[in-house]
């Protein structure tokens, strides 16, 4: 989060000169050394220098391409099956390998991530609607209603809240967030919502590990994400704006509300997207806090999980005791779809918030 | 933007409200208190985990913790590990994030660098456990090195790199043009405008990136399970074919233990790791906000 007073009104930083010639539609063309030093440039150290910044794109490209080669026999063996049928199993790893349709595989083995896709979409998208909410409560407040003096420690509270190692978040979900929720708050869910068997806990283990904490973990470690999206777009919201709502007799609230976040819209959306982005990958705190369930899809929010990044981690173990390499190759197509995936959510929320100051942190 | 504009009022006609200023009166006062709690609903769990944390982890510490080895029920291992794995990672990731970061900044004005740039935040997006794995069968299988230092300290370095390459290229955006424009007239070289010039000006900022990139890697996960493996003993000091502790791997592990003794360890490894994670974060984030 930036702060939002400068020290002079009338003196733009160069990083608010760029956006006001970008607003009316012209481009800095002074950019900071580009063109600068022809004369004395060497076109071999700025060559040197592309090079090593060539590494990431390499580096992203690598990815993509030994995780396929390295799938591709799963690819061509799973086919569709692998996105469409929930029914993950290794088959008889002691039973003599067969030849299925040209592949080598173990007697009986079907390898089908529809449970995982569900787990990791039921569980992210459990995360966002709560976050939401509380993100823009949040960024409302430190934004307009936090004591200035405070404003500082307590936005730099959320923040903290994003730099939490996501192991320590399931260490304490599993020490708080899970007793929790099977003691106290599953019990008052049943108890209100009962009627609904997706909401009732005596359709479930009843343990508290479950799509509801794997829920709520996300939506703890994305909500930072979103509040200081909206956080940066709201203090950046023209004066005038705000006067003229106030001007006309309109509730602090209503100001807010009604003019400042209309005009924050577009990058709360990419706030949110980019949260969903961070959420769909999220491996160790769900892990540690969503039950592990598998080959079966959720009927109840207390229901034991997986998602596909909690899945690839906790069984590449057993796929290794498959002696024809095609769980192992299948846990990589696993991991190439969840790529595919977020690299697309990610490519859309770059999109949104282009221009807004955040790192991706 | 002061919190005394909250106190405008709805127009108050003779000391009486009409209905409807009454409801938009109460609905201010609502509105803003639903605002309070939301605040609330991040700010409580984070200070109950540190409050956990730090109450189970501090009442674990003890003299043998910090000088035996995870087999003799200390952590002294995770610890070196933790250190080897992610200075390890830094040697990778400072000279490719940093000279990308360079780069960007001076010279990726262009259709390169915004390529770069996206790229690199997609690689920032891209789930750790998906680049784990892909380390697991390029290194650890495919060239052999089996769970190893230089595996974990590689996957690391990738992960890292793209948050490197982003803060150093702000922070030397930061660096004033004039002072280039000034070096070029002196006739300096770009070589020297970059490092001598723009670098030294832009070092803390730079140094910044390091110690959050450092942060980041010292409470990673996923991304080592399967690349550096996990280890009892201490390091045997191999670069490759050795598995090697790691202070995150206790937290994952020992909390899922029976015993309660082994809980306190999990306690007092995640201690161990948010007192580097939060140490770093707050003093780059005082820094950071007060050169703005």
């Amino acid at each position: 989060m930036v702060s939002s007073e400068h020290k002079s009104p009338i003196d733009p930083t160069p990083e608010e000169r760029r956006k006001i010639l970008a607003i009316a539609g012209l481009e800095l063309k002074t950019g900071l050394a580009s063109g600068a030093g022809q004369a004395g440039g060497s076109k071999i150290f700025r060559r040197v220098m592309a090079g090593i910044a060539l590494i990431i794109p390499a580096a992203l490209f690598a990815v993509i391409f030994f995780l396929g080669a390295y799938a591709w026999k799963a690819i061509g063996f799973n086919g569709i099956r692998f996105l469409g049928t929930i029914n993950w199993s290794l088959g008889n790893l002691y039973g003599n390998g067969v030849v299925s349709h040209g592949y080598k595989i173990e007697p009986g083995a079907n390898y089908g991530i529809l449970a995982f896709i569900v787990g990791t979409l039921a569980s992210s998208l459990l995360a966002i609607v709560f976050a939401v909410p509380v993100s823009i409560g949040t960024a409302l407040f430190l934004a307009e209603k936090a004591p200035t003096k405070l404003r500082p420690i307590l936005s730099m509270v959320v923040e903290l809240v994003a730099v939490v190692p996501s192991v320590v978040f399931g260490l304490w979900g599993i020490y708080v967030l899970v007793p929790l929720i099977a003691h106290v708050i599953g019990p008052a869910m049943t108890a209100l919502f009962g009627f609904i068997p997706f909401f009732n806990m005596h359709n479930s283990s009843g343990s508290g590990y479950g799509l509801l904490a794997a829920g709520i973990i996300l939506a703890l470690m994305i909500t930072p994400i979103i509040a200081t999206t909206l956080y940066d777009a709201l203090v950046q919201v023209p004066k005038e704006l705000r006067e003229s709502a106030f001007a006309l007799g309109a509730t602090h609230f209503e100001v807010v509300t009604k003019t400042m976040l209309p005009t924050a819209r577009v990058t709360l959306i990419g706030g949110i997207v980019l949260a969903l982005g961070r959420a769909l990958g999220e491996t160790m705190a769900v892990l540690m806090v969503s039950g592990g369930g598998l080959n079966y899809l959720p009927d109840t929010i207390f229901t034991p999980i997986s998602t596909m990044a909690s899945f690839i981690l906790s069984q590449l173990d057993s796929a290794l005791q498959d002696p024809t390499d095609m769980a192992v190759k299948s846990l990589a197509e696993i991991a190439l779809v969840l790529f595919v995936i977020t690299v697309a959510v990610n490519a859309a929320a770059r999109l949104l918030v282009r221009g807004s100051r955040n790192v991706g942190q | 933007m002061s919190g005394s504009e909250g106190s405008v009022r709805v127009g108050v006609a003779g000391g009486k409200r009409s209905a409807l200023e009454t409801r938009r009166y109460l609905f201010n006062i609502i509105g803003w208190l639903i605002c309070g709690f939301a605040f609330l609903l991040i700010a409580v769990p984070l200070v109950d985990l540190l409050a956990v944390v730090i109450i189970k982890g501090a009442s674990a510490f003890s003299v043998k913790l910090f000088t035996t080895n995870a087999i003799h029920g200390g952590l002294l291992n995770a610890v070196v590990g933790t250190l080897v794995l992610s200075l390890g990672s830094l040697i990778f990731a400072v000279p490719i994030g940093v000279g990308a970061g360079m780069y960007l900044s001076e010279y990726g004005q262009n259709k390169l660098g915004s390529v770069i740039r996206f790229l690199a935040d997609t690689l920032t997006g891209t789930p750790s456990i998906v680049l784990g794995y892909f380390s697991y069968i390029t290194m650890v299988v495919g060239l052999g090195w089996g769970f190893s230092v230089l595996a974990g300290s590689l996957t690391l370095a990738i992960m890292v790199i793209p948050y490197l390459t982003r803060i150093t290229e702000l922070s030397l955006r930061r660096v004033p043009t004039s002072m280039r424009e000034a070096a070029y007239a002196l006739g300096a070289q770009d070589r020297t405008v970059a490092f001598r010039v723009v670098l030294t000006a832009g070092l803390p900022g730079v140094i910044t990136a390091i110690l959050l990139a450092l942060a980041i890697s010292v409470g990673e996960t996923a991304p080592l399970i399967y690349t550096a493996g996990w280890s009892t003993l201490g390091w045997n000091f191999h670069l490759i074919h050795g598995s090697i502790g790691y202070l995150t791997y206790v937290v994952w592990t020992y909390i899922n233990e029976p015993s309660s003794k082994a809980h306190a360890v999990a306690f007092a490894a995640a201690l161990l790791v948010m007192l580097v994670v939060l140490a770093i974060n707050v003093s780059a984030r005082t820094v950071l906000s007060r050169r703005q």
